[in-house]
């Protein structure tokens, strides 16, 4: 089975909202002091991926960003956590590329590093959020695709595959090539790669490559355009429950409970 | 201009999402001076169709089989391409966010997510979303036709009834099967009848509850006590607490309840992005400088050991004097 994780680099997603900016003229986050991380729900794909190749030993894993040339530092933790080879589309161009053309350099990518049986994708990005990696890339490599994956597990030539859904979950049956987006699940927590591993990642090849060398050209505005990003004011003023004794603040609490609910 | 669409894929019923969605999409077609379609994806759907089509102006009822990811991107794909829609409005619902950017992709158009608001700018079509884990609220300028959006429904406004039902029709179409992937089994495992996402009082625990028997054994009663759905936060979820259907936040249950008491949550801004919508947001919690107590309406500085089952003698204790 050859196996192909997308990963993305973001802006730390667990800073405190107080030291949030954005940049009302670039519409985009401030860095500021925070760290570049991997998404999380990409490092959740390439665990999923892992486990998968524990259970069928002939797997290969690629790992592919695209992204800034600081991504290779998403790439080298991948090789950490053991993917066996990594790629980089760097950009060049702009900073937040809408979802099409995302998916459309991924496919551009995909389709020079060869074929594979299956492409990983974090069910969306702990920065922009829009969710549609999985979906567009599916559309544009034509291959079916399945969303909010927590476990895949071969069976016989086919997979088979858990996931979540409003309810509960679904089990499904897939043929390969397939594009599957995966979300959380206690059973595919990252692993922490050694920092051994770590150090010994940086001597291992990576293939960067730029988007001219894909033969892409990046069209503005082709899909959509953020025309404004700002931080919504809607602090509102906590009043907390007044008295002498807690029995008495207590009251106090259940009294603007049913307040709200006697409302309804 | 062409209709608006509103999508319907496998409704529970003529919920608060379905009429939200309905709302949606009626203020969208009064601003762009066009009908509203909705096309029904399901196997209930004459009994759904009837009701949707007091709040539309026409129904389209797809012939109905269970939802299977490729067959029904198929159908609506055709359906739409006979419609030829100025925008597609789905709901957040698990299938609706699978289809999404699929759908826009095959008509041309361009997809937004977790939409929160639409508006028409100088014809063209501004929506609005969380972003950044909802620190930051984007908008967002469509430069395809037609968008297609899944949104945040019962955030929305119900639709008003009309005075004459929409027209139902149905529309047989020729999809050929595709085997290529499968639902194979259907797991329900949401706790009660009402989905979270519907609940008007939730009570939900965080990482600070401690371990599963606390909800059992305080949060769940103080959540019967309440008429209220219990829920957790991902931290919650995530030690195994509880289960992934009942997790709240940016990657969980979007939810819009009246009334949202926080318990032992934090309120990392992951977990506000999926209560943003909530009318009314209380918290009892041991850290009087705990970010949930900013977006708090009401709110106590204490553990909820002490707390709830004195809160639940007290809530008794009204309910008996009110009746």
């Amino acid at each position: 089975m050859n196996i192909l994780v997308c990963i993305k680099q973001i802006l730390d997603p667990e800073i405190p909202a107080r030291e949030f900016r954005v940049d009302p003229a670039k519409r985009e986050a401030e860095r500021g002091n925070a760290n570049l991380v991997t998404n999380i729900f990409c490092e959740n794909a390439l665990e999923t991926a892992l486990q998968f190749r524990e259970t069928l030993s002939d797997t290969k894993i690629s790992v592919l960003s695209f992204g800034a040339s600081t991504a290779e530092d998403s790439l080298r933790k991948a090789l950490a956590m053991k993917a066996d080879a990594a790629a980089l589309v760097i950009n060049d161009k702009t900073s937040n590329p809408d979802p099409l053309t995302v998916a459309q350099v991924l496919a551009a990518a995909i389709r020079k590093l060869g074929s594979f049986d299956l492409i990983m994708v974090g069910r969306e990005a702990g920065d922009w959020g829009a969710g549609q990696t999985a979906g567009l890339l599916a559309e544009e490599l034509k291959m079916p695709c399945v969303s909010f994956v927590d476990r895949i597990e071969p069976m016989n030539a086919r997979l088979r595959l858990n996931r979540q859904t409003d309810s509960g979950s679904e089990v499904l049956e897939a043929q390969t090539p397939l594009v599957v987006s995966i979300t959380n699940d206690e059973h595919n927590v990252p692993r922490i790669p050694k920092v051994r591993d770590v150090m010994m990642s940086y001597r291992q090849p990576l293939t960067q490559w730029t988007l001219a060398d894909l033969g892409y050209e990046i069209e503005d505005d082709n899909y959509y355009e953020v025309v404004d990003l700002s931080i919504p004011q809607k602090e509102s003023r906590c009043e907390f429950v007044t008295g002498d004794t807690l029995d008495a603040r207590v009251e106090s609490l259940a009294k603007r409970i049913t307040e709200v609910t006697s409302a309804l | 201009m062409n209709d608006v669409v509103i999508c319907l894929i496998s409704p529970a019923g003529f919920d608060r999402a379905v009429q939200g969605l309905a709302g949606a999409g009626r203020r969208l077609a009064e601003k762009l001076d066009s009908q509203l379609t909705a096309i029904v994806l399901s196997q209930q759907s004459p009994a759904i169709a009837q009701e949707v089509a007091t709040v539309v102006d026409k129904v389209i009822v797809v012939d109905g089989s269970e939802y299977q990811p490729e067959q029904a991107l198929s159908a609506l794909t055709e359906t739409c391409r006979q419609l030829s829609p100025a925008a597609v409005v789905l709901g957040n619902d698990t299938y609706s966010q699978e289809v999404t950017p699929r759908l826009a992709y095959r008509l041309g158009g361009a997809a937004v997510g977790d939409v929160v608001d639409i508006t028409v700018h100088e014809q063209a079509l501004h929506v609005a979303r969380q972003v950044y884990g909802g620190k930051a609220q984007a908008t967002i300028e469509l430069k395809r036709t037609p968008a297609v959006l899944w949104t945040r429904s019962r955030s929305f406004g119900p639709a008003n009834r009309l005075s004459e039902p929409g027209n139902i029709t149905e529309l047989s179409l020729e999809i050929p099967i595709d085997t290529r992937t499968k639902i194979v089994e259907r797991k329900r495992e949401s706790q009660s009848e009402q989905r979270l996402e519907e609940a008007r009082v939730i009570v939900s625990g965080g990482r600070g509850i401690g371990g599963p028997e606390p909800f059992n054994d305080e949060l769940k009663p103080l959540a019967e006590l309440l008429g209220a759905q219990l829920a957790a936060s991902r931290a919650a979820c995530d030690a195994g607490w509880m289960p992934p259907t009942l997790q709240v936040g940016q990657t969980g249950k979007k939810v819009t309840p009246d009334l949202y008491l926080a318990i032992a949550i934090t309120g990392a801004s992951q977990h506000m992005a999926g209560i943003s919508e909530a009318k009314n947001i209380a918290a009892i919690n041991t850290d009087p400088d705990a970010p949930i107590f900013k977006h708090c309406r009401f709110g106590i500085v204490e553990d909820y050991r002490k707390v709830v089952p004195l809160l639940r003698q007290k809530l008794i204790a009204i309910q008996n004097s009110q009746t």
